[in-house]
């Protein structure tokens, strides 16, 4: 038994937020309320949550764990060390692995690995399409019955509308939501920063907004074919947001999600250091404005870090030939509540939505702190100073441009299945 | 004026002091190129690496004439003979080149960026020869002492560039050096390499997709090269760029009488210039190759530790 007490309990799917223990009985949170001390917790280990938030585990959507493939960059055991670190206690894992995760086999190899090496659940999602080569579909039923939680072939979209609808009708019909990488290949093609005023500066070729929003435009469109529940991977861009809404107003069944580095850089913070190429790339002022506000409002439903991890080598080029991508498990929270709660943005349970119930409305699950409910739970707190270093990072790599930044707030304590997998060192 | 920079990585860092500074200095090595005999022993003993990563023939030519003239021994390295091509990284092949103890390393690269990326990485001074669609700064510098030698001034000049602004170093180079003396420079060119964001680079830019309006009143209009490379479909056809942009001599006709005109090549004749145009007395093309050299000379010079003014009066050294 586990007993955490004198925290501040907030669960935003039951709308609460207030002072509250939580006594956890083997994996399972079995009771939640006010001083439970004195009753049930007699002969618990005890952990004082004084001064800390106590909230439902938090999920990522998004992250890329590398193995099976690029082990030197990150495993499924550094990655989730990580994760635990920034407070995730759920990591979903993109399937453009070395094998891709388009088989039920690399879904099960990499829950093996999970079971035996990672300090967080793994999630796997599924590739929608053979070696996300965007040809043929994958074998989605066999990966769902293996573990998958989603399926995309992130990394791009779906190459084709028609594949695409073949997809959404399937997926749909196996109740798993269909993830798009949203991007037009043909707008994309070259570029490795933002299009705009600092693209031109710099002299790099720039990606326009467009190239994200328009294939927004088609994944609705297929959604109000087929059906199926969409999620946009990493928005980055106003118009998407917009469709998004009003696909949202429609009543058509469209989630999204937003990146830490999306909603707190920009493309002005671009200089020729890959830790600052990422795809999609930073936006502008105006689009990482419409972000924040979305993120606040509800227009977006999850923060997903979109963790990238890339070995100091491969990362270590010119701009033009880096790899896209950036670490991110460990500054997500502190970015989130530096951009939302400290502004004024939003209250810190909406933040806390953003990382919990959000992804899991997303997934069609629920995180919630109640009886009987999976113990996990993410511990944080919201003033404490600390400074990132990427060089003491739990991941295997360093490329993030948050090295050396301050932070006031960030996880305490992560707790999987009822055990603390990782806490602060004080 | 003090001499405050470790590197010349492009013309938008510099302030108009340096420039000016950087422009005398030039001048000084402009007299040796007339002299027969035109070589010094000023940097006898040291040695320069060009690192020319991307084809260049003109650049690595004369920087390779500039440092030869200031006595300076030269190694080189292209790309098709380099170890990028067996996949060696460039931080680690700028690294090798350093270990031989080069006294500076004149960098040209595809990618932009590129010479800022090693300047990070190593001590020596690192000369931009050129850096994919960013800057290439010598070609700044040199054409500012062109215009300057002809015109008499750089200050408050009209300017127009004509042609694939969104590709060009050149370009870049030439707007911040430029803008940075008051010039009004306006970019003409095709809609598709034009972009509008080119008019927040610096103070003073003009974009007109109209040649005949950008050209008029122009004391300098400056003709880019045509990558022909980019001259393919979705592009645009070449018999469009002649019919809209090809600089005519109706077309220079529109500038001011004693209006400069130049080119920073190679020149591809007959498809972004006439060779009338390419022939005649307000043309400035060879003049920039020599003065090339001369900037490249100081730039050199100065980089290697070299006291500014030492030079002036400029005299050959017999070896």
């Amino acid at each position: 038994m586990l007993l955490i007490h004198n925290g501040r309990v907030v669960d935003p799917a039951r709308s609460f937020d207030g002072p509250a223990d939580v006594l956890i009985e083997g994996d399972m949170i079995a009771r939640v309320g006010p001083k439970l001390d004195a009753s049930a917790a007699a002969g618990a280990e005890r952990f004082d949550a004084s001064g800390l938030i106590v909230a439902p585990g938090f999920i990522d959507l998004h992250c890329h764990l590398r193995e099976p493939g690029n082990e030197p960059a990150e495993t499924i055991e550094s990655g989730t060390r990580a994760a635990a670190c920034g407070g995730f206690t759920a990591v979903c894992c993109m399937p453009n692995t070395q094998p891709v995760n388009d088989n039920a086999s690399v879904t099960r190899f990499i829950l093996d690995r999970a079971a035996a090496a990672a300090a967080v659940r793994v999630w796997p999602i599924g590739a929608a399409s053979h070696g996300s080569l965007g040809e043929s579909l994958a074998e989605i039923a066999a990966m769902k019955e293996a573990g998958i939680v989603a399926v995309t072939d992130d990394g791009k979209p779906i190459a084709t509308a028609k594949l695409l609808r073949h997809v959404m009708e399937y997926a749909r019909s196996l109740d798993l939501p269909v993830i798009e990488h949203s991007e037009d290949a043909s707008l994309f093609v070259g570029g490795v920063m933002r299009e705009g005023p600092t693209s031109v500066r710099l002299g790099l070729r720039g990606i326009p907004a467009v190239a994200e929003s328009i294939c927004v435009a088609r994944d609705v469109q297929v959604c109000t074919l087929t059906g199926a529940r969409l999620h946009v991977a990493h928005m980055s861009a106003k118009e998407s947001l917009e469709l998004v809404r009003e696909a949202k107003r429609r009543g058509l069944p469209v989630t999204c999600e937003v990146t830490p580095h999306h909603f707190t850089l920009t493309d002005e913070d671009v200089v020729y250091d890959s830790r600052y190429k990422m795809n999609p790339p930073l936006a502008s002022r105006d689009d990482r404005d419409a972000l924040l506000t979305g993120l606040a409002d509800g227009g977006v439903d999850a923060i997903a870090t979109d963790h990238a991890p890339h070995t100091q080598a491969s990362k270590d080029v010119e701009f033009d030939r880096a790899p896209f991508g950036v670490t991110g498990f460990e500054t997500a929270l502190g970015l989130a509540l530096e951009a939302l709660v400290h502004s004024g943005r939003a209250p810190l349970a909406r933040v806390v939505e953003l990382f919990t119930s959000g992804p899991a409305r997303v997934l069609g699950k629920k995180r919630t702190i109640a009886p009987g409910e999976p113990a996990d739970l993410t511990l944080f707190s919201t003033d404490h100073r600390w400074t990132f270093r990427a060089a003491e990072s739990a991941s295997k790599s360093r490329n993030t441009p948050f090295d050396g930044r301050g932070f006031r707030g960030g996880p305490m304590a992560t707790i999987v299945a009822g055990r603390i997998v990782w806490r602060r060192k004080t | 004026m003090s001499f405050s920079f470790r590197h010349l990585l492009g013309t938008e860092a510099l302030t108009r002091d340096e420039i000016s500074f950087l422009l005398d200095q030039s001048r000084a090595f402009q007299g040796i190129q007339k002299q027969p005999l035109k070589k010094l022993a000023t940097l006898r003993g040291k040695s320069a690496v060009l690192a020319f990563f991307e084809t260049s023939t003109r650049t690595r030519i004369s920087f390779a004439t500039a440092a030869a003239r200031l006595g300076a021994d030269i190694m080189n390295l292209q790309a098709e003979s380099s170890s990028t091509q067996k996949g060696e990284s460039l931080v680690d092949t700028v690294r090798t080149l350093e270990a031989m103890k080069p006294d500076v390393i004149v960098i040209r690269h595809s990618a932009s960026g590129a010479p800022h990326f090693i300047a990070e990485r190593l001590a020596i001074p690192v000369i931009n020869a050129g850096d994919g669609l960013h800057e290439h700064p010598t070609q700044g510098l040199l054409d500012a002492l062109t215009i300057s030698d002809r015109l008499g001034r750089l200050d408050n000049l009209n300017v127009t560039i004509v042609g694939d602004i969104r590709h060009s170093r050149v370009a870049r180079s030439d707007i911040h050096l430029l803008s940075k003396f008051g010039c009004c420079i306006s970019l003409s060119g095709p809609a598709m390499w034009l972009p509008p964001e080119m008019a927040g680079l610096a103070p003073g830019i003009r974009i007109e997709p109209r040649l005949e309006e950008a050209l008029r009143g122009a004391d300098v209009v400056i003709v880019l090269r045509v990558q022909t490379e980019r001259l393919r479909e979705p592009a645009l056809p070449p018999d469009e760029y002649i019919r809209l942009y090809q600089m005519t001599p109706a077309r220079l006709a529109l500038a001011r009488p004693d209006a400069v005109l130049m080119h920073p090549g190679p020149m591809i004749r007959g498809l972004e210039i006439d060779p009338a145009v390419a022939d005649s007395p307000q043309s400035t093309v060879l003049e920039q190759v020599t003065n090339g050299v001369a900037v490249r000379m100081a730039i050199l010079y100065l980089l290697t530790g070299g006291a500014p003014g030492l030079v002036s009066p400029p005299g050959p050294h017999a070896e």
